[in-house]
C-alpha cells in the first residue's frame, strides 16, 4: 500500500508566507554565515525507510548531495506514527551541526517544538511532501498541490467522458485527512459537480490500499450498477477498483482515474487499466530541498511558503485542451520499482 | 513379622503423638495418588517413609504440609485437626519441609534462601516504614545456624546455583533445622548425593533429633533408613502397608513388604 | 560430629567471579566502548549539549523499560507496553482538550493505564494464562480502543502541565528535563525496591523458580499481580513524560516500544528465562541503544547499522545468559 493518502499538508495562505518572511528575517540574523561546502551537512528525515515514495526522495537527495559535494545524514522513522523517531533524528542531526533539515513529518503537529529548537539554533527546516500545522512553523514547504492534482484528476475524467452523463463514485483514503480532503474536492471541482450532489453515487474508505479498495468499489457497484466515473485517491486503491470493476465485467465503461505516479501505477495507465494518474515528484522536492540548504549554507538566503513542486497529468489517450504526458515519459519519471 | 500395631521401642512407644493422618485420600483426576492412608508421627523420633516409585510418599507428605488439599481425610497435630491453606500455615504450626526440589530459588545467595518467605526487617523506621530488609543480620543469623550445624560453606555470599549437591541439601536442612519448632520433614534429601556428603546429611539429621525435634525422613536408601530411623512407615499403592522397627525387622523384610511379596 | 563440607571455589576466583558476575558489568564496558568509539570519530559526541539530548532521548524507553525489568524478572513478558503508553497519552490529552483539570485528566489516564496492567496481572496470576498471550492480547484490544477513542488521528495536546516534564533545567553544563530527572528518581526508587526490599526478593525468587516461592509461603499469584500493576503505574508516567517530550498523543505512535524496551532489558543483562539480572543493566541498556543511534547519526552512517549492532548485542546478550545457566 502507498501510504500517500496519509501524508498531510496544509496550503500556506499570504498571512502565513508573511509570517514565514518574518521568521527568514529573525532566522538569517542567528544563521552562522558561510561555511565551504564540504563541510555542509544536509539532514533527511522521511516517515519510513520502506515506502517507495520516500526510498525515492532519498536517493534523490543523496544523488544531489554528491552533485553539490555536501554530506547528506538520512533518517527515517521506524514506522507511520513514529514521531518520537523523528524528533530524535532532528536532535541527533542539530547535535551533529546539520546546516539545513528536509522533513516528512509523520504527524503535521508532533514536531512542532524540536522544529522550532532546530530554528532557533540556525537550521534551515524545509517541509517536504506534507505540511506542518501551522504551515509557517518551518521556513518552507515543498510539496505537491494535493488539490491542484484533484482538479486534474477531475478534469480529465469529465473531459475525457464527453457528453456521457456522469455516475460518480468515490474511493477515499483516510477521512479527516488533509490529502484525502484536497484531492477528493479538488476531483469534484474539476469534474464540475459539488459535494452531495445527487451524481455522486456514494464513497468507500480505502486508506489507500489495495484490498480494501476492491471491497469498496464491489459495494458500491452492487448499490448502485451504472456508476461510470471512479475517483481514487491513489493507484494502489486504483488497481483494487479495476480488479472488482473487472469482475462485475465493467472495466471498459467506466472512466478510472487516480494520483501518485508510482511506476505499478503509471504502468496500470499504459495496460488501460487506469485511464489516467496523476504524477508527483518526491525527488525534485529532494533535490529542491539540498539545493536550498546549499544556497542557505553559502548566502544565508532561506526560501519561504508553500513550493508546488507540481504534478503532471499521465495517460495514454490524451483530451483536446488538456496539457497531459504519455506513459513511455511517465515510466522515465515516476518512482518506486 | 509383625503386624502394624506390633510392639515397638519403649522410648517411642510412651512419646505422644505429634503429626498425625486419618485415611487421608487424594486423587487426581483418575489417578489415586493416596488411597486413605494413615500416619503417625511421636515426639523425639526420627520415623522413615519408605515405599516403591509412585507409592505416594511425596503426596503424603505435602498433604501434611499443606502443599496440597487432600480430596478427604483428617490431619492432626497435637491431637488437634488441623487444615493448613498453605506452606506457610504448616510453618507457623512449627513445620519444616525439605522438599524432594529442595525449593530453593538458585540464582539467590544462601542468605537469602535461608530467610525466603521469612525475611527480616531493619529495625527502627527503615524496616517500618521504607521496608528495608536486615540484609546484614540475615547474613549473621544464616552464618551462625550454619556453624550450629557445623556445617562449612565457602561463603554465605555465594548463589546457591553455585554450591554442590551436597551443599545445596545442607542449606535446605539447615533453612529446616533454623525455623523448625515441631518437627522437620525431608523428601530423600540424600538422594543423588555421593557417600561422603549422604554421611554428612545423616549427621545433620541426627542433629536435629538431638535438638529434640521430631524428623520424618523419606527414602530409598534401605542401609540410611536403618542406619538412622527409630521407626519405618512403609508405603504401599497409596496406603500404609506397616509400621515396623529396625530391630524387629530386616530389610528384606521391608522390601518384601514395599513390594507387596509380604504383609506385615 | 563434625559435618564439613570443603569449600570449592577459593577467594580470588570468587572475587574474580564477583565482578563479572555482577550482570550490569558487562553492559556498562559496552556503553564505554561506545561512548569511546563516538568520542573519537566525532569530538561533538561528547558535548555537554549531545549528551544531554541523549538523555532526553532515553527517558520514554528507559522508564517503559523499568517495569518491562519487572515483568521479565517473573519470567513474563510484556508485549503491551507501548499501547498501554499511548493511551495513557491519548486520554490525558483528550480529557484536556476537553477542558478538564490536567492534573486530574494525568491522574486519571494514569489510572487507566494502571488498571490495564492490573487486569493483565489478573489474566496471568489467576487463570494462569502465558503472559506473552495475555499482553498480546491486551495489545490488540488497545489498538483497537485507541482507534476508537482517537478517531483514527493523531492531535495536539497543549497544556503546560503535561508538556511539564519537557522542561528544561541547567545542571552544569547539561541540558535536562524534568522528564530525565523523574527517570533517574523511578530508577532509584525500583532499585530500592528490588534490591533492598522482601517484595524485590520475591520478584527474583518467583522468577527464578515460582514453585519453591510458592512452598516457603510467598503469596505467587498477588505477587505477580502487584508487579503487573506496578508495570501499568509506571507506563501511565510514562505517558506524562512522553506527552513531555512531543506534545502530541498520537494512537499509532509507540509501536516498537515493546521491543525497544526488551531490547535495553536483555541488553542490560537481565534474563528472559527470570530471576536474573537487574534495574541498573536496564538502564545501560536503554543508554547503549540511545548512543547508538547518536552516535552513528553524528558519524554521518546509515543508522541501518543501528539496528544491525543491536541486533548482535542482543543475541550476544541472550548468549552469554544461556552459557551462564548451562553451567550451574
Ligand atoms: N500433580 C500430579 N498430578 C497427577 N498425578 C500425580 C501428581 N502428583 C503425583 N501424582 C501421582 O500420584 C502417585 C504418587 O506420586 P508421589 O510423587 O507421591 O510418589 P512417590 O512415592 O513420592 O514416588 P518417588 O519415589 O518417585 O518420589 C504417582 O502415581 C504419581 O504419578
Ligand atoms: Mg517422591
Amino acid at each position: 500500500m502507498s501510504q500517500n493518502c496519509n501524508r498531510t499538508f496544509v496550503r500556506s495562505n499570504r498571512l502565513k508566507a508573511g509570517a514565514a518572511a518574518l521568521g527568514l528575517i529573525i532566522g538569517a540574523s542567528f544563521g552562522t554565515g558561510q561555511a565551504a561546502a564540504e563541510d555542509v551537512i544536509v539532514g533527511l528525515v522521511t516517515k519510513t525507510e520502506v515506502n517507495p515514495f520516500f526510498a525515492k526522495m532519498r536517493q534523490a537527495a543523496e544523488a544531489r548531495a554528491k552533485e553539490k559535494k555536501v554530506k547528506l545524514i538520512a533518517r527515517a522513522g521506524k514506522f507511520d506514527g513514529d514521531n518520537e523517531g523523528q524528533v530524535a533524528a532532528i536532535e541527533d542531526l542539530i547535535s551533529a551541526g546539520a546546516k539545513g533539515i528536509l522533513v516528512t513529518p509523520n504527524n503535521s503537529s508532533g514536531m512542532l517544538d524540536i522544529i522550532k529548537k532546530a530554528r532557533a539554533a540556525g537550521v534551515l527546516v524545509i517541509a517536504l511532501d506534507t505540511a506542518t500545522d501551522p504551515a509557517d512553523a518551518v521556513d518552507a514547504t515543498f510539496a505537491t498541490d494535493n488539490f491542484e492534482a484533484g482538479v486534474q484528476q477531475g478534469t480529465y475524467a469529465r473531459m475525457a467522458m464527453g457528453d456521457k452523463k456522469a455516475v460518480v463514485a468515490m474511493l477515499d483514503g483516510t477521512p479527516g485527512g488533509t490529502v484525502d480532503t484536497f484531492r477528493h474536492d479538488g476531483y469534484l471541482k474539476g469534474f464540475g459537480i459539488k459535494e452531495g450532489a445527487p451524481s455522486i453515487a456514494g464513497a468507500a474508505i480505502t486508506n489507500g490500499a489495495q484490498d480494501k479498495g476492491q471491497v469498496g468499489m464491489e459495494n458500491l457497484l452492487s448499490k448502485n450498477g451504472d456508476i461510470n466515473a471512479v475517483y481514487t485517491i491513489n493507484e494502489p486503491a486504483a488497481a483494487g477498483a479495476y480488479a472488482a470493476l473487472k469482475s462485475f465485467g465493467k472495466e471498459n465503461d467506466v472512466m478510472l482515474t487516480s494520483i501518485d505516479g508510482g511506476c505499478a501505477g503509471v504502468r496500470d495507465v499504459k495496460d488501460g487499466k487506469i485511464a489516467a494518474t496523476v504524477m508527483q515528484f518526491p525527488y525534485k522536492m529532494a533535490a529542491m530541498g539540498v539545493d536550498a540548504v546549499v544556497e542557505y549554507a553559502a548566502t544565508g538566503k532561506k526560501p519561504s511558503g508553500f513550493v508546488n513542486t507540481g504534478s503532471f497529468l499521465i495517460t495514454d489517450k490524451p483530451v483536446k485542451g488538456l496539457e497531459s504526458k504519455d506513459t513511455a515519459w511517465g515510466l522515465k519519471n515516476c518512482w518506486g520499482d | 513379622m509383625s503386624d502394624v500395631n506390633s510392639p515397638m521401642a519403649p522410648a517411642t512407644l510412651s512419646a505422644p503423638v505429634v503429626l498425625e493422618a486419618r485415611n487421608v485420600i487424594k486423587t487426581y483426576g483418575h489417578v489415586t495418588a493416596l488411597a486413605g492412608v494413615d500416619f503417625e508421627l511421636r515426639a523425639g523420633e526420627i520415623l522413615a517413609v519408605v515405599g516403591d516409585n509412585g507409592a505416594g510418599k511425596s503426596t503424603l507428605i505435602k498433604a501434611l504440609t499443606g502443599a496440597l488439599h487432600p480430596t478427604s481425610g483428617e490431619i492432626l497435630l497435637d491431637g488437634i485437626p488441623v487444615h493448613f491453606k498453605g506452606p506457610l500455615d504448616a510453618r507457623h504450626a512449627g513445620i519444616e519441609t525439605v522438599y524432594q526440589d529442595l525449593a530453593m530459588a538458585p540464582a539467590l545467595d544462601i542468605a537469602s534462601n535461608l530467610f525466603l518467605g521469612r525475611e527480616l526487617r531493619a529495625p527502627g523506621i527503615l524496616g517500618s516504614v521504607f521496608r528495608r530488609l536486615d540484609k546484614k543480620r540475615m547474613r549473621q543469623e544464616a552464618q551462625r545456624a550454619m556453624s550450629d550445624l557445623k556445617f562449612r560453606l565457602p561463603s554465605i555470599d555465594n548463589a546457591v546455583e553455585a554450591l554442590s549437591g551436597g551443599q545445596r541439601q545442607g542449606v535446605a536442612v539447615a533453612r529446616a533445622a533454623l525455623f523448625a519448632r515441631k518437627l522437620v520433614i525431608m523428601d530423600e534429601p540424600t538422594a543423588a548425593l555421593g557417600v561422603r556428603e549422604t554421611g554428612q546429611v545423616l549427621e545433620l539429621i541426627r542433629s536435629i533429633r538431638e535438638r529434640g525435634l521430631a524428623v520424618v525422613l523419606i527414602s530409598h536408601n534401605m542401609p540410611n533408613v536403618f542406619d538412622i530411623a527409630d521407626r519405618i512407615h512403609i508405603m504401599r499403592l497409596g496406603r500404609r502397608a506397616a509400621v515396623v522397627t529396625p530391630k524387629t525387622h530386616s530389610m528384606n523384610d521391608v522390601v518384601a513388604i514395599m513390594t507387596g511379596a509380604a504383609t506385615a | 560430629m563434625s559435618t564439613v563440607i570443603p569449600s570449592s571455589p577459593d577467594r580470588k576466583a570468587s572475587l574474580k567471579a564477583r565482578i563479572f558476575g555482577t550482570p550490569s558489568v558487562g553492559p556498562f564496558l559496552v556503553l564505554l566502548a561506545f561512548c569511546i568509539i563516538f568520542a573519537l570519530t566525532n569530538p561533538r559526541f561528547l558535548a555537554t549539549h549531545n549528551l544531554s539530548i541523549i538523555l532526553q532521548q532515553t527517558v520514554i524507553i528507559g522508564v517503559l523499560a523499568i517495569g518491562q525489568t519487572l515483568v521479565i524478572l517473573t519470567a513474563g513478558i510484556d508485549l503491551a507496553v507501548g499501547a498501554i503508553c499511548v493511551l495513557g497519552t491519548i486520554i490525558a490529552g483528550k480529557m484536556v482538550n476537553l477542558g478538564y483539570d490536567p492534573v486530574l485528566s494525568m491522574g486519571f489516564a494514569i489510572l487507566v493505564c494502571t488498571a490495564a496492567g492490573l487486569s493483565a496481572g489478573s489474566l496471568i496470576s489467576a487463570l494462569k494464562l502465558p503472559p506473552f498471550i495475555v499482553t498480546l492480547g491486551i495489545l490488540g484490544i488497545l489498538t483497537a480502543a485507541l482507534r476508537l477513542i482517537s478517531s483514527g488521528g493523531a492531535f495536539a495536546v497543549r497544556d503546560p502541565f503535561l508538556a511539564w516534564t519537557g522542561n528544561t533545567m541547567k545542571l552544569g553544563g547539561f541540558v535536562l528535563t524534568y522528564g530525565v530527572l523523574i527517570m533517574f528518581l523511578l530508577y532509584g526508587v525500583v532499585w530500592y525496591l528490588l534490591n533492598e526490599t522482601k517484595w524485590g526478593r520475591h520478584v527474583y525468587a518467583i522468577g527464578n523458580n515460582p514453585e519453591a516461592a510458592r512452598l516457603v509461603g510467598i503469596p505467587v499469584r498477588r505477587h505477580l499481580l502487584s508487579v503487573y500493576l506496578g508495570a501499568g503505574l509506571i507506563y501511565g508516567i510514562g505517558a506524562w513524560l512522553a506527552l513531555g517530550r512531543i506534545p502530541n498523543a498520537d494512537p499509532n505512535a509507540m509501536q516498537t516500544a515493546n521491543l525497544d524496551s526488551i531490547t535495553a532489558v536483555v541488553i542490560g543483562g537481565t534474563s528472559l528465562f527470570g530471576g536474573r539480572g537487574g534495574l541498573i543493566g536496564t538502564l545501560i541498556g536503554a543508554l547503549i541503544v540511545g548512543v547508538l543511534r547518536n552516535g552513528l547519526t553524528l558519524a554521518g552512517i546509515d543508522p541501518l547499522w543501528q539496528d544491525l549492532v543491536t541486533g548482535i548485542l542482543v543475541i550476544v546478550a541472550v548468549a552469554l545468559d544461556q552459557m551462564s545457566r548451562r553451567k550451574n
